[in-house]
């Protein structure tokens, strides 16, 4: 499967076994999705249970907590993450917060699927990388996929799951893997491992990182695209990096974290979004706080820069395998 | 009307009324001076007609501009909205009405003894809330803003449980986390409040949507300020209800502030917030706040047309701030002192029992009775909640309660975080 058609699976597996999953978004419906994530659902599971939405964020968003509150498991679609920003007061300032401030009386059950990530010419409001701000919001749960076999698999776990989840989709990542070189041809899923998804029920446990390429000299935590260009920086550089992919941004797996980098003893951090107060900036303190004594160098963050996504100068602003190689060489040099 | 001239070539060229205007809107008295009522568009008594509660929507457009009203001047119940209630109903919203007004001004007593750090009371809007409550299902569920308590008081929530969240104290249903009076309450179906304004309106719709998927016959009523009526959730929610045709009262307390902003800040006064609802194609009313009778009359309307999957209603209930926004609050910089005194529509306690006296259903001995006797309710219920302590006595929920429920199980983080504290 592609990634679509996972993420459209895991919609189906819980639509079937759970009567309280209802799905809906802009274009949603009918039409399936701008993405087709959802095709084919409204057709098999009626209009009561996946439908279209009017243009409006906090709408989609604060519909689904008071769903929520009934208590239906909605599953909603932000078209695209850079629009998110209009529904932020109904994540952080209600979804993250119904359970806390109630006591755990109301809580808010849902999940919030948005595709992120840049590399498609997207320019500046189809390429964004917000995570950031949900992992800095208390009561929230923030995952990011970064192939078919976890997109089923999280999303499911996601559904399932009893607290507010921020789910991010690399777009870039929809139809097959990508490290970067983006003049090469795209590889479909259909050619990797990874793209063979099992039919029906399983789960990926949220909070679960996985090493994705085992290595002794130095630690790469990444998620989404960044997996990728990370496995093709450590090919081309010879450097024998342990690559981590995070899949839950937070809260997240800290123990897979310690275990690596107090192997390796060195780590560098990649993500697509803007540096500064970046998410790489929690990673990098808490690699600090708990793997002090066994660094043998000041850890290294490649990020996009601190602008907003560029259109025409997309490849100069993508962290691609050359700078992530750069920063590997770097850790070793030290 | 003139026509279009087309794009001025230079601003001495235009239509001929010198430099542009920014208006600002403002209310037509400050402290010192009359507030002049006549914005406020008043109908007689009995004289608005009531369509069906099935009608379609363009029934009520002219009820947008006009006023529901039952009560007369002679504390008559007339016209076609009289909801017929029964002696013992009115009795009841009465006392509820008085219980709410007591237990405000007991509250606010409590703040400046720093029992709490903060309260907010709803002096002169007892009618609507309680009326309403008094015309739904207990199991319909409300999304309020923090101007509702006489919804939980009508709905039976006790009064000590009331108060224990008013102090945070040890026996805080919400475990000292909430500011004092954001209630919470499933049990009551009292949607848990939140400080962010709007945000619960298009949450009741959802909550109303829910009920439609699963077939259910429960019904919501979203709550909101005419000041919040500017966030952009309002708007947001009036879509959402009438494309899914959901079963939600919309309730609009215009209550003619919002803190020290005059309703036409929101735009109240160019057009109704009936209109709005009406605009976006929602059958709605507006209606006297005050009159008791007409508020059950509206509310029943509502839920009734709701519960027929005839959709959603917003009805904007014309009322008045009697009271300061909240205890952090001084309404004599910014308006006049004796505005509620001069406000068409009265109090609605008041004319509530002028009209059971007229009845011969309660008496001014009867009202003093009762009032010592709620009085009394309320005393002994913060006795009983100051047992369990109060902002000052220094009983409040421990630290260790306040890493719990962030998510449904503590994750790794908090519980490191937590054992920081040493909790
Ligand atoms: C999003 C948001 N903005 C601002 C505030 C601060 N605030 C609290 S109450 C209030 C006025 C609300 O007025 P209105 O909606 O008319 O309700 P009322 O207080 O009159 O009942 C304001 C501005 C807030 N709580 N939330």
């Amino acid at each position: 499967m592609t990634m679509i058609q996972a993420l459209r699976s895991a919609m189906d597996e819980m639509l079937a076994r759970d009567s309280n999953v209802v799905v809906y978004g802009e274009d949603v419906g009918y039409f399936g999705g701008v993405f087709r994530c959802t095709e084919g659902l409204q057709a098999k599971y009626g209009k009561n249970r996946v439908f279209d939405a009017p243009i409006t964020e906090s709408g989609i968003v604060g519909a689904g907590v008071g769903m929520a509150a009934y208590g239906l498991r909605p599953v909603v679609e932000v078209q695209f993450a850079d629009y998110v920003y209009p529904a932020l007061d109904q994540i952080m300032s209600e979804a993250a917060r119904l359970r806390y401030r109630s006591a755990g009386d109301f809580t808010a059950p849902m999940v919030i699927r948005m595709p992120c990530g840049g590399g498609i010419y997207g320019g500046q409001t189809h390429s964004q990388s917000p995570e950031a701000l949900f992992t800095h919001t208390c009561g929230i749960r923030t995952v990011m996929p970064s192939n078919p076999y976890d997109a089923k698999g999280m999303l499911i776990a996601a559904i399932e799951n009893n607290d507010p989840v921020v789910f991010l989709e690399p777009k870039r990542l929809y139809n097959g893997p990508f490290d970067g070189h983006h003049d090469k041809p795209v590889v479909p899923w259909s050619k990797h491992a990874l793209g063979e998804v099992p039919d029906g029920h399983y789960t990926v446990p949220l909070e679960s990182a996985k090493v994705v390429r085992e290595g002794k000299d130095v630690t790469v935590i990444a998620y989404g695209t960044m997996v990728y260009v990370a496995e093709a920086a450590a090919q081309e550089t010879g450097v024998d990096a342990e690559i981590l992919d995070l899949r839950s941004l937070w809260p997240l797996d800290l123990p897979s974290i310690v275990k690596s980098v107090q192997k390796t003893g060195r780590c560098v951090v990649v993500h697509e979004a803007t540096k500064t107060s970046g998410f790489g900036a929690e990673l990098l303190a808490l690699v600090q706080e708990h793997c002090f004594y066994h660094l043998e160098a000041p850890i290294e963050r490649v990020a996009g820069w601190d602008i907003p996504y560029p259109h025409a100068q997309e490849w100069s602003y993508f962290p691609g395998p050359g700078r992530v190689g750069e920063a590997l060489k770097k850790v070793m040099e030290a | 009307m003139s026509k279009p001239k087309g794009p001025a070539k230079s601003a001495s060229k235009g239509p001929g009324k010198g430099k542009l205007r920014l208006t600002v809107p403002e209310p037509s008295a400050r402290p010192g001076e009359k507030t002049d009522f006549s914005f406020l568009k008043l109908s007689k008594a009995g004289e608005v007609a009531r369509p069906a509660p099935d009608c379609a929507y363009e029934d009520t457009i002219t009820l947008k501009d006009t006023l529901i009203r039952v009560l007369d001047e002679e504390h008559q119940a007339v016209g076609p909205w009289n909801p017929k209630a029964s002696v013992d109903e009115l009795r009841q919203g009465l006392r509820l009405m008085m219980l709410t007004r007591t237990f405000d001004s007991r509250l606010v007593i409590a703040q400046r003894q720093k029992k709490t750090s903060f309260y907010m009371q709803s002096l002169g809007e007892e009618a609507i809330g309680v009326g309403q409550a008094m015309s739904i299902n207990q199991d319909d569920m409300c999304f309020t803003s923090y101007r509702q308590q006489n919804i939980l008081i009508t709905r039976g929530m006790p009064l000590v449980e009331m108060m224990n969240q008013i102090y945070s104290n040890t026996a805080d249903p919400l475990k000292g986390r909430q500011l004092p009076i954001m209630y919470s309450s499933k049990k009551y179906g009292f949607f848990s409040i939140s400080g962010n304004l709007g945000t619960q309106y298009v949450q009741a719709v959802g909550w109303a949507m829910a009920s439609a998927i699963k077939q259910d016959t429960r019904i919501s009523t979203a709550w909101i300020g005419d000041g919040a009526t500017a966030e952009a959730d309002f708007y947001t929610a009036l879509v959402f209800a009438q494309v899914y045709n959901a079963p939600v009262i919309l309730n609009v307390v215009n209550n003619q502030w919002a803190i020290s902003t005059f309703q036409a800040i929101a735009g109240g006064t160019s057009a109704t917030f009936a209109a709005r609802g009406v605009g976006m194609g929602i059958a709605s009313l507006r209606v006297d706040g005050n009159d008791y009778l007409a508020v059950l009359a509206a509310s029943r309307w509502a839920a009734e047309r709701a519960r027929n999957n005839n959709g959603p209603t917003l009805i904007e209930w014309v009322s008045y701030r009697a009271g300061p926004h909240s205890t952090s609050d001084d309404p004599s910089k910014y308006r006049p002192a004796d505005d509620w005194q001069r406000f068409p529509l009265g109090d609605p306690i008041v004319r509530l029992s002028k009209h059971l006296i007229s009845l011969g259903a309660w008496s001014e001995q009867e009202h003093q009775s009762v009032q010592a006797e709620l009085e009394a309710q309320v005393l002994a219920a913060q006795k009983e909640a100051e047992q369990n302590g109060t902002l000052i006595s220094g009983e409040q929920r421990t630290a260790a309660d306040m890493f719990d429920d962030v998510y449904e199980h503590m994750p790794a983080h908090l519980v490191a975080q937590r054992q920081q504290l040493g909790v």
